[in-house]
């Protein structure tokens, strides 16, 4: 038996390495085949003048309309303005750490409040039945029509504009995190709850000894969510924020250009792809100091 | 009052599950149990020998009858951590290791951290997994995680231990290998056992009287004292006795399935 297991830690350590690098290879390989059918595209649309081959059914998106991938990559590296001497490259950077700070906030803030409410709702029930169906309802209202309210009142307020869109941020944070905490909660079996009714535990060190542990897993899913949804409302939020910074701005700004040069707008739109990719990355980071691997959930 | 470790009298417990869905789990229960002694409920499934066990340890409440725990109510017995309770899954958290879980109960009394760490590594020697404290659940086997479950049970040393047939998941040869050191450890701490079973060999083999239960509604239809020698050892299970009480037992059991319920 002790043999068993300590064949099976040498195991899972000693993976480790070929593991990351297959892993690695797989991910280039993917890479490969999405930039093949990104240029396959632009070429076959190229070939037949903008229709499906052999029909006169026009294709969805006009070939010119999208760049080859080096000229995407080839914008990134060129002055943002004429006569300016920042890159794109560099202004979106810019512009998505403005963005990812408003973002991190509304996290944070939307990720306390998430968990919040899923203890509260765990603990009573009355009030999951009450107010779930508004935190439901919430999440239906489109985020376009509320973030010119939110920016609005803010400025009524007197609080700065990026306040504004960090709460827009932590509005579309909250509920992944309060759906998956309560179910979190709810998860350990009935005989782990009855143990500690054996030990007369209070409800209190039920709830940090028992069921939050249990719920991490169920939380740092949520986390990982609300970390691209954050920056999402981040982004949409910008909008009506009226700044001259953010990812928002600039998304904006490159698609007044996008019939002359789409390059620039699918550059913003990389990074701020790159910029969930990074925050995620950043969750599971922080997932993989807090849960043991076998208790996670990969993604 | 008695000395009974726990003593039951008329004791009923109805489920209701709303509208006409009520089920009689158990009806008119009497049961004595002894100090030191090591009682197995035994019954077919469905019987309430498990719901019988949650009773006595305040889990449920009774719908009729009374228990007495310790010569108190169950609900004080539960406050004053007056039993261990183990169940057919071990139920350990998979978050903490070995050594936290057997401190997990501990915790609970606020006992501290040097106390905890003192008491946890004694047990561990008890039940032979000393090498194993820092490692987690995950890693041990169903035999090694259900003897860290009894372990744990015991680590505020309860006169009363509640087992909810805890080897019932286990292959034939672990159980056989857990039911030797459970008895080695019952002979050594003077524990009373309430230990609910659905094999019959297993009931012989560690009781000093086996509980009879018939199905639904749960009744006591026999009480029959294992008078197999102390202490027990592998060769007991090919003593003639042995048969001969297995196979009372066995006839209770049937008699009680025929009764009409």
């Amino acid at each position: 038996m002790a043999a068993m297991t300590t064949e099976a830690l040498r195991s899972t350590t000693s993976a480790g390495l070929g593991h990351a690098l297959r892993k690695a290879g797989w991910f280039l390989v993917i890479l490969l085949i999405l930039i093949a059918g990104w240029e396959g595209y632009k070429w076959m649309g190229s070939a037949t003048g903008g229709t499906y081959p052999f029909t006169s059914v026009a294709l969805p998106v006009r070939p010119a309309a999208i760049p080859h991938v080096w000229d995407i990559l080839g914008s990134l590296a060129e002055p943002v303005q004429r006569g300016s001497d920042q890159s794109t490259l560099a202004f979106l950077l810019e512009a998505a750490w403005f963005t990812w700070r408003e973002a991190a906030v509304g996290f944070l803030v939307g990720g306390l409040i998430g968990f919040g409410l899923g203890i509260v709702f765990a603990l009573f029930a009355p009030l999951e039945r009450g107010f779930m169906p508004y935190v439901i309802a919430s999440q239906t209202v489109p985020l376009l029509a509320i973030a010119p309210m939110v920016v609005v009142w803010a400025s009524r307020a007197q609080l700065p504009a990026w306040m504004a869109v960090s709460v827009i941020a932590a509005y579309l944070t909250f509920f992944p995190v309060t759906i998956n905490t309560l179910r979190g909660l709810r998860s350990p079996e009935a005989t782990s709850v009855e143990l500690m009714r054996s030990y007369a535990a209070s409800q209190w060190a039920t709830l940090w000894k028992l069921r939050v542990p249990a719920a991490l897993p169920y939380i740092f899913t949520a986390l990982k969510v609300s970390a691209t949804a954050s920056v999402i409302g981040a982004i949409v939020g910008e909008l009506p924020a009226s700044f001259n910074v953010g990812l928002g701005r600039a998304l904006l700004s490159f698609s007044y250009f996008f019939a002359t040069g789409p390059e620039k707008l699918y550059g913003a739109v990389l990074v701020s792809a790159l910029l969930g990719i990074f925050f995620v990355g950043l969750v599971t980071l922080v997932e993989r100091l807090a849960v043991p691997a076998v208790r996670r959930v990969e993604t | 009052m008695s000395d009974a470790t726990v003593l039951i009298s008329g004791l009923g417990k109805v489920f209701n599950a709303g509208g006409d869905n009520r089920v009689v789990a158990l009806e008119d229960i009497d049961l004595e149990i002894g100090p030191g002694e090591f009682v197995s409920l035994i019954g077919p499934s469905g019987c309430g020998k498990s719901t019988l066990l949650r009773l006595i340890g305040d889990l449920l409440p009774p719908t009729s009858g009374t228990i007495v725990v310790n010569g108190k109510e169950p609900h004080r017995a539960r406050l004053d951590r007056d039993y261990g309770m183990v169940f057919q899954k071990a139920t350990l958290l998979d978050w903490r290791s070995v050594r936290r879980n057997i401190e997990l109960p501990l915790e609970m009394m606020e006992v501290n951290r040097a106390e905890r760490r003192r008491r946890a590594d004694e047990l561990l020697r008890l039940v032979q997994l000393s090498e194993f404290a820092g490692h987690y659940p995950w890693q041990l086997s169903g035999g090694m995680q259900q003897r860290v479950a009894i372990a744990r049970a015991l680590a505020f040393e309860p006169a009363l231990l509640l087992m909810d047939e805890p080897f019932g998941a286990l292959d034939e040869m672990t159980r056989e290998r857990m039911q030797m050191e459970l008895m080695e450890l019952w002979r050594r701490t003077g524990r009373t056992v309430v230990f609910v079973t659905h094999s019959i060999p297993e009931a012989v083999f560690l009781s000093t009287r086996v509980v009879v239960m018939s199905p639904r509604p749960g009744r006591v239809a026999a009480e029959i004292t294992i008078d197999l020698p102390q202490p027990r050892v592998f060769t007991t299970r090919e003593d003639p006795r042995f048969f001969d009480l297995l196979t009372q037992v066995r006839e209770r059991l049937r008699g009680a399935d025929e009764e009409p319920s």
